[in-house]
């Protein structure tokens, strides 16, 4: 990912490996490696690395698009070819991509798919993206289908349903794409890679709690949770790059000092929030600044919790392989039924000690935004905090209305000073 | 006096109450928010402060005179006399203020229109318009726009078609100086002095009332006084929908979800629920007993069934904003509409009226669409608890109110639910009072005559 | 060119019609408290497009209740849980839930459709504290070792849910019991179907829909009968062909399109010969065996028998494959796209329909729609172009 704030060690590592990721990709039709398409929900990278596949992250590269400001030509060129405008536009951007050249978000050309793995898990669209995606390549699609947690648990019926198709459908079709044989130990190295990095992750994470928080729980855990949702976790790469990202988060936070933002330093924390939904990524750092600019940190978001929900507890196994990627697929946050993700933001408002709550509503995305409002009357209930709403989109830059999404966070903002000031500064004022 | 003022800086109007030391609103303006903001903020301003030193006028009045003259319908008549020869001398003034631009303007227009002169016929449309103005103010005139661009747009209008046609000049060349002039003038300030205008005023009021030489004096120097007393602007809280662009340091703007709040509790004190439907958005706002919020939500991105959506429906219907209320009143058998969608309202009402549904039908459905979203809204923010007030443009319109208290009666069962009559200037009201507030007080003092 | 869409409303067929459309009208779902009040204890368990093992329910000793949202009634509380970019089903089920409407059902069953159903499954839980909610997810892996065990098991703790909540026990006999009621009932359906697309003027789309609509509130043999009476008295009455375009229509498998709708395609000259409308009451095409394990029947069916669904993963053949069968099944002169606004499933399924549509030539049309469309000149003009266009080239 590309971060331009402030230049920490660990984010000049993560642009070398991406840089160094995207560029195998370019040459990978030269080099003969293979490669395998997928979503961060769900993603089996630790069995993708064991046959030495290299995954390719539509989404990622969708929200790249957007940042760099050419995710709304993509997705007029989708509608062109006659998709509809009420559909998520990370699809559209990246059929929109698949007709301009394919290319990745440094630039280079990317591979057509060998394999797509569609790992269907908390969002209905990424069948339809497959599908489409099948329709536009010819590549052909393994599929695994992860059950809702509609319960709020997995079940060990469930567990043993996704462990079945890993063994009888996802990983033949590994061993076809990528001429090697299933090597479970391989497998098992690499988990346990995972579980290192993941540890760091949520010691990052969980410096939030601290007065002020060192880090951004939402814009700045965009780019902290980058390496782990795409193609490194269970690489030595990834446990580099995380233990060196906790070792600064750890000084910043000896220091005393507030998070980064791509326009220097926070000043003095005035808020602390937990936010709900993907943020939009056509306007990411103007987004940021209505936040930053206010004192607002993020303390917790449940975005950072989409590609696996490992603050609570949830690590992969290596002694349990393809248990334990089944149970990471299952436990990622859209795959959890309506209460417990309300259980899980009234959480984060207590344990980090939050004054209130924002919900980003994407348009793109059901999966997230139905229910959303549900969600925030019970979470206010649950809490006694009253919750914000406003609404934008993933990479459509039509559903990002700067003056209405800060006028209603001034409001919220102003509101919660308010509250807290209490009634004692109106004194005098009303007779 | 020492005094604090709120600007509510909204999409199609800009308000501005003035509080006085005991938290009264003793002074309110409106006027349309233009493309000058700033301008819109001062005239708002200005307006609220003459209001206000009308006030000042009245309450500095003795009880009576010495004749007794002064009292009753006569003290009720020089009161309602000083406020009409007010606007009147402030209605000219503007007009001298606009003519100064025509005139200004004249000569490119006449290039325009291939030399045609329009001296003569604009000095003679000059004094018709001077001449009427009276007739504008008098006693039992039909009540107009509040806002001199309107006034002046209809008269000029109406006076010079008849008159372009008889010096046979284009009436669009007349139009086309009235089109120009009328932007420079309602955005540059006006140099009426309120001061000497309410003093000319107060004496041409007096002039017509029975009192004796005696009891005029005692009159004009209450007036005096009150004319004298400076106006000490403590602080100024701005608000509304542009209130980024006010000229006021960020610490002087607060949201209009808080001066909504804030101001609604200040007219109705047991106000828990607002809701304000404004031309741009709908809010819904929960607030305490204190008049601090406590929970809001506002329309999504879809601005679909806002005052703006009334207004496009006018528009299509070629009525006039404050005429579409009374019209559904009317309404035997209102139509169902499913769709607030300003993008898709013209094309739905011309099919409807080519179906041959009936104005009025399809009206009264329109107002129910609307205020269902409404409704919709504050659901989503929490319900409506006792007491609930209505404010916003569309407060005014009677059907949106009849509608509104019918579906809240059958979904929440009975609640009081205020409508003020001065609920546009809700907003400003709250940011009045957030100016008083003690965090504010200590302020750079600023003087205004 | 009017067609006579409606029959007369004293003949024989137009009591039955008129007997359908009293059900669909009827929201408050007398039919079902009408059932349910003839014999105490009786439960009723309602449930969501697209698919639910309705003989499972019956086995159960419950009438299942089919649930596709409001129509064009008035929401208000629905809309309080729904951005406007959500589509209308959902709002007007939970307006529907809230107005008290459905506490003639003692659950609701929420099948895996789409992410807004699926959701909806865990705010009715909190909306609806007390009443019992099931999200059933459906196997998207078709392979009976696989998927098959998987389902089966989604299946038994559905049944084990509803013992307890009928209070009895769901046996294989009754199961069986029930697959041969449903299998009667899906061969009536498809009688029906047949008839239709051999003669659409006999069978008009707006009736079609109502007679089928029936049966989300009708006991199955009620229904059965139901259709089977329409049958008989559509056939007996003499009805002109008409000179119409024959349309597939596609993208109404959840939220349904007002009657209106129907009745303007068919006035602006399109005769619909195939659609999918309920598709929960016809989901296999052929009988269900009653022999052997009738769960593992039910389960083998709905892997090797479930019809081209865009919230089914579609894993061989290619999208279209299906369409493009029952367009020469029925002897279609076009298709109709007909998508509910904001389905997510239906829009990013069309551009591959409609890509296999055009390749083989068949002429196309595609509008959007919400169940709550009101005003249909837009459609009636679009429709009738299309029709005109079939017609004559």
């Amino acid at each position: 990912m590309t971060v331009a704030a402030a230049k920490d060690r660990s984010q000049d590592r993560q642009k070398e490996m991406i840089a160094r990721h995207f560029s195998r990709l370019a040459r990978s039709e030269e080099t003969g490696e293979k490669n395998v398409y997928t979503f961060v929900p769900g993603n089996l990278t630790e069995l993708l690395l064991a046959f030495d596949l290299l995954p390719v992250l539509p989404e990622i590269n969708a929200l790249q698009a957007g940042m760099r400001k050419i995710s709304g030509d993509q997705v007029t060129k989708a509608e062109k070819l006659g998709h509809s405008e009420d559909v998520c536009a990370y699809v559209k951007a990246s059929i929109g991509a698949l007709h301009s050249g394919n290319l990745g978000p440094t630039g280079e050309r990317l591979p057509k798919p060998d394999l797509l793995l569609l790992s269907y898990t908390g969002c209905f669209t990424f069948l339809k993206w497959f599908e489409l995606y099948r329709e536009e390549t010819g590549a052909p699609v393994t599929m695994l289908h992860v059950p809702y947690q509609a319960d709020g648990c997995y079940t060990k019926e469930m567990v043993q349903y996704v462990v079945k198709q890993l063994k009888e459908v996802v990983i033949p079709d590994l061993e076809r794409v990528s001429g090697r044989k299933y090597d479970e130990d391989k497998l098992r190295e690499h988990l346990k890679l995972s579980a290192a990095a993941e540890d760091d992750l949520v010691r990052v994470l969980e410096s939030a709690k601290h007065r002020p928080s060192p880090i951004d729980g939402y814009f700045g855990a965009v780019y902290y949770v980058g390496p782990i949702f795409s193609s490194f976790r269970g690489t030595s790469d990834a446990v580099l790059y995380y233990r060196e990202l906790w070792e600064e988060v750890r000084e910043r936070m000896a220091r005393g000092e507030g998070p980064m933002t791509p326009d220097g330093p926070m000043g003095p924390e005035r808020f602390r929030l937990v936010v709900e939904g993907p943020p939009n990524w056509t306007h990411f750092r103007e987004f940021w600044r209505m936040f930053h600019s206010e004192g607002a940190v993020v303390v917790a978001s449940t975005y950072s919790k989409v590609g696996g929900t490992y603050d609570f507890g949830f690590r992969h196994d290596p002694d349990r392989p393809l248990e334990s990627l089944a149970e990471y697929c299952l436990g990622c946050y859209t795959n959890l039924d309506l209460p417990s993700r309300v259980k899980m933001l009234s959480g984060y408002v207590r344990d980090y000690g939050a004054d209130g709550f924002l919900i980003n509503s994407i348009k793109s995305c059901d999966s997230f935004s139905a229910g959303q409002l549900v969600i925030m009357r019970a979470v206010e209930k649950e809490t006694g905090v009253p919750g914000g709403f406003f609404e934008s989109d993933l990479v459509d830059p039509r559903y990002f209305s700067a003056a209405n999404i800060k006028n209603r966070i001034e409001s919220y903002l102003q509101m919660l000073d308010q509250r807290r000031s209490g009634a004692g500064r109106r004194e005098g004022a009303l007779s | 006096m020492k005094c604090w003022i709120g600007i509510d800086l909204g999409s199609t109007t800009t308000k501005s109450v003035i509080l006085d030391e005991s938290g009264r609103a003793v002074g309110r303006g409106i006027t349309n928010s233009r493309s000058n903001y700033e301008t819109a903020c001062n005239v708002a301003r200005i307006e609220a402060l003459a209001d206000a030193r009308l006030g000042l006028c009245a309450a500095a009045l003795p009880p009576s005179t010495a004749d007794g003259a002064l009292v009753g319908d006569v003290r009720a008549a020089f009161l309602a006399d000083l406020q009409r020869e007010f606007r009147l001398a402030w209605h000219l003034a503007r007009l001298r203020g606009l003519w100064a631009h025509i005139e200004r303007e004249t000569p490119a227009v006449e290039k325009y229109f291939s030399g045609v002169r329009l001296g003569g016929v604009l000095a003679a449309l000059y004094q018709a318009l001077v001449a009427e103005a009276p007739s504008l103010f008098a006693p039992g005139a039909a009540k107009r726009s509040d806002f001199f661009r309107d006034t002046a747009t209809s008269r000029y209008h109406a006076l010079a078609t008849g008159r372009a046609k008889a010096a046979g000049v284009p009436f669009e060349a007349l139009m086309a100086a009235f089109d120009k002039a009328i932007i420079k003038a309602e955005n540059e300030e006006s140099d009426f002095g309120i001061e000497t205008g309410a003093s000319e005023a107060a004496q041409r009021a007096l002039a017509k009332a029975p009192l004796s030489a005696a009891a005029r004096g005692t009159v004009l120097s209450a007036m005096r006084r009150a004319l004298g007393e400076p106006f000490e602007v403590v602080a100024s809280v701005g608000t509304g929908y542009g209130r980024a662009t006010l000229p006021f340091p960020k610490e002087q703007i607060r949201s209009e979800i808080l001066c909504h709040g804030l101001g609604a509790h200040a007219m109705f004190p047991r106000t828990r629920t607002v809701l304000d439907i404004g031309g741009q958005d709908t809010k819904a706002i929960q607030v305490d007993e204190q008049g601090l919020v406590t929970g809001f939500q506002m329309n999504d991105r879809c601005a679909a069934g806002c005052g703006r959506y009334l207004g496009y429906i006018a528009d299509e219907m070629n009525l006039g904003l404050h005429e579409l209320g009374p019209l559904a009143q009317q309404s035997t058998r209102p139509v169902k509409i499913n769709s607030t969608c300003t993008v898709f309202a013209g094309a739905e009402i011309r099919d409807r009226l080519t179906l041959g549904q009936r104005r009025e039908d399809i009206l009264a459905g329109l107002h129910r669409a609307v205020i269902l979203r409404a409704m919709s809204l504050l659901a989503r923010s929490g319900g409506i608890k006792d007491e609930f007030t209505f404010t916003g443009g569309v407060a005014k319109n009677v059907t949106a109110v009849q509608v509104l208290e019918k579906l809240v009666r059958e979904n929440y069962g009975e609640r009081r639910m205020n409508v003020s009559a001065d609920s546009i200037y809700t907003g400003a009201l709250g940011a009045a009072l957030f100016a008083q507030r003690p965090s504010l007080a200590s302020q750079k003092q600023e003087l205004v005559a | 060119m009017e067609a006579p869409l409606t029959s007369a409303p004293s003949s024989p067929r137009g009591k039955i019609v008129a007997q359908a459309e009293e059900l669909y009208r009827d929201l408050s779902f007398g039919a079902v408290r009408r059932w349910k009040a003839a014999e105490p204890g009786r439960k009723a368990l309602g449930y969501l497009p697209v698919y639910a093992p309705l003989e499972l329910i019956r086995a159960a000793g419950m009438l299942p209740v089919g649930i596709v949202g409001g129509g064009d009634m008035e929401v208000v509380r629905g809309d309080a849980c729904y951005q406007s970019y959500i589509c209308r089903i959902p709002r007007s089920t939970i307006e529907l839930g809230l107005n008290g409407a459905l506490d003639c059902l003692d659950g609701m069953l929420f099948p895996s459709t789409c992410d807004v159903i699926r959701n909806l499954s865990g705010m009715w839980r909190m909306m609806f504290e007390g009443r019992y909610v099931r999200y059933l997810d459906l196997p998207q892996n078709f392979d009976p070792a696989v998927g098959g065990v998987f389902f089966a098991h989604e299946l038994r703790a559905l049944a084990k849910d509803l013992e307890s909540l009928g209070g009895r026990p769901v046996t294989d006999a009754a199961l069986r019991e029930a697959i041969a009621v449903y299998n009667e009932n899906r061969a009536a359906i498809r009688e029906l179907y047949d008839v239709r697309a051999r003669e659409p003027w006999r069978v008009p789309a707006s009736e079609l829909y109502l007679v089928m609509r029936a049966g989300n509130v009708l006991p199955a043999e009620e229904h059965t009968e139901l259709v089977r009476a329409y049958l008989a008295a559509a056939r007996a009455e003499d009805r002109r062909l008409q000179d119409t375009a024959r349309v597939v229509i596609r993208g109404c498998f959840c939220e349904q399109p007002p009657v209106d709708l129907l009745r303007t395609l068919e006035r602006s000259g399109c005769s619909v010969v195939d659609d999918d409308w309920l598709l929960a009451l016809r989901w296999f095409d052929a009988d269900v065996p009653t022999e052997g394990d009738p769960l593992d029947q039910l389960v083998r069916a709905f892997l090797s028998r479930s019809p081209a669904c865009p919230s089914l993963y579609l894993r061989q053949g290619k999208k279209g494959d299906a369409l493009l069968e029952r367009v020469r099944e029925t002897a279609a002169e076009g298709v109709v796209f007909a998508a509910p606004s904001f389905c997510d499933p239906a829009l990013l399924e069309q551009p591959m329909l409609l890509n296999a549509v055009k390749a083989q030539k068949v002429p196309c049309t595609a509008f959007q729609f919400a169940e709550n469309t009101g005003q249909f000149q837009v459609i009636r003009e679009q429709a009738g172009a299309f029709a005109d266009s079939i017609r004559l080239a």
